[in-house]
């Protein structure tokens, strides 16, 4: 357990969570989602739950865009090296997720053009500097990096750029709280709204949560002293009988979101009719596609995507993970098979994958213990 | 990829309004700052920055905030790779 004084402003620290003792009733057991990974990696490294009282227990939810991507678009994606002349490119953050046949990474070993980028505008200058060549990036994330991928393609075509396509994967945050609300198995009491999806997004997105599910939803910052504020913004909220929007990250997150950034989302892109997420299955209207008018700079209309459907390894329990249903440790496969190390789930590759977070932290640090015994 | 940097605005590209060159910790690279069009960047701005884009202005104190934050969830260095590798191919441009 981390002491208090190791933190910066442990004063507010400490006045959070007395707060959060004090608003909690001890006869009732309160399920949080956070939904965003970055979060689920920040309550990890800052050992949040030891903080907490053991009846509120923090779930980890959807909001980690490598995690969520079903093994079959990684095929799709990676099928593209496999065409001559063709430079793959991804963020690091996807060169360690397994396909069926290997991690981007692993294509590269066996001599496919696969490259690091850490800016979609870098894949295109990528294109321009090598004109006979054809750069295809492999586009992912919620509303937080989707806009970013969107100036890139309206830059792609007015520069007339024609040997780059975009490989897009971007999905977007509502829907998928939507379909956690809608699972049987599911029971929640509020969430930790996104902070950098919010950005973008603002909080009226979040407005039919709190009105039609009743539920508090408070966006966070990530923070240990923010996340502990969320908590007690939202007991106050369940204390009172309110579901409400509420902005604890208002010094970054505007309420009506970033209009420069809706914008060029909605020039480039249109919400496909359902997308398939890892662990929550089909969703409808849950993801972006790139419009018939940026059509030539859209991998899936420039090669043929064989759109595989693959499921994840029979052992790993990705989904029920993703879902919030089991805890990383509860998966069969967590911590022998699976490791950072060697991944065999996404869950384990992203740091803000909860896999990963908890055996980073939680895990090593029981094993540990378990020696110094 | 979901990390937002804060950046300080140092100059603006001259002929191209979206391109604005930012100083990150002591590194300094060109990024868009196109998102920021309803209030524009200018040179002495504080900004969170995601996979090359400033995505929203912030006040010095949330920046310098931030970039602790960073630091105390095991991620500053994965930071100051990311802003390192904006610009693969004009690598010195920007510089001090």
């Amino acid at each position: 357990m981390r002491f208090v004084d190791e933190f910066r402003q442990p004063e507010l620290i400490t006045k959070a969570a007395e707060e959060i003792r004090r608003l909690a009733d001890p006869n009732r057991h309160y399920r949080l989602m956070e939904v965003c990974g970055g979060h689920t990696h920040a309550i990890y490294r800052f050992g949040i739950k030891d903080l907490l009282p053991s009846n509120i227990e923090l779930i980890h939810g959807p909001g980690c865009p490598v995690c969520v991507l079903p093994m079959g678009r990684i095929d799709d994606g990676l099928s593209m090296t496999e065409k001559p002349g063709v430079i793959f490119t991804a963020f690091g953050d996807m060169m360690r997720v397994p396909g069926t046949h290997g991690s981007p990474l692993e294509y590269k070993a066996r001599g496919r053009d696969v490259r690091i980028v850490y800016s979609p505008m870098d894949a295109l200058k990528l294109a321009q500097a090598n004109p006979e060549r054809h750069v295809a990036f492999f586009a992912i994330g919620f509303e937080t990096t989707a806009p970013s991928t969107a100036r890139t393609l309206m830059r792609a075509r007015v520069l007339g750029i024609r040997n780059f396509s975009v490989f897009c994967n971007h999905v977007t945050i509502i829907p998928a709280i939507r379909a956690i609300l809608d699972s049987p198995d599911m029971r929640l009491d509020a969430f930790i709204g996104p902070g950098h999806v919010s950005t973008v997004i603002g909080c009226r997105p979040y407005e039919w949560i709190a009105a039609n599910e009743h539920k508090p939803i408070v966006v966070s910052g990530f923070e240990p002293v923010d996340i502990l504020q969320s908590v007690v913004m939202i007991l106050r909220q369940l204390r009172e009988g309110r579901a409400e929007v509420e902005n604890q990250y208002k010094r970054v997150v505007p309420w009506e979101g970033n209009g420069a950034a809706l914008r060029a989302m909605a020039e480039v892109f249109q919400l496909r009719p359902y997308f398939e997420w890892r662990g929550l299955g089909f969703i409808s209207q849950s993801a972006l596609r790139i419009r018939d008018e940026y059509a030539d700079w859209d991998a899936e209309q420039v090669f043929s995507v064989p759109g595989l459907r693959v499921t994840d390894p029979k052992a790993a329990q990705c989904g029920e993970v993703l879902k919030g249903v089991l805890k990383p440790a509860q998966c069969k496969l967590f911590g022998k098979e699976c490791t950072p190390d060697y991944p065999i789930g996404a869950l384990m590759v992203s740091s803000e994958g909860s896999c990963a977070a908890f055996y980073n932290y939680e895990h090593r640090k029981a094993v540990v213990a378990a020696a110094a015994e | 990829m979901c990390l937002a940097i804060p950046g300080k605005i140092v100059e603006l590209v001259a002929g191209n309004p979206d391109l604005a060159v930012v100083d990150v910790s002591g590194v300094r690279r060109t990024i868009d700052t196109g998102l920021l069009a309803d209030e524009p960047a200018v040179p002495g701005d504080w900004v969170l920055i995601h996979v090359g884009f400033a995505m929203s202005k912030i006040s010095e104190r949330d920046a310098l905030d931030q970039m602790q934050t960073l630091a105390d969830l095991g991620e500053h260095e994965a930071a100051l790779e990311e802003v390192q590798g904006y610009g693969v191919l004009e690598e010195n441009k920007g510089g001090p």
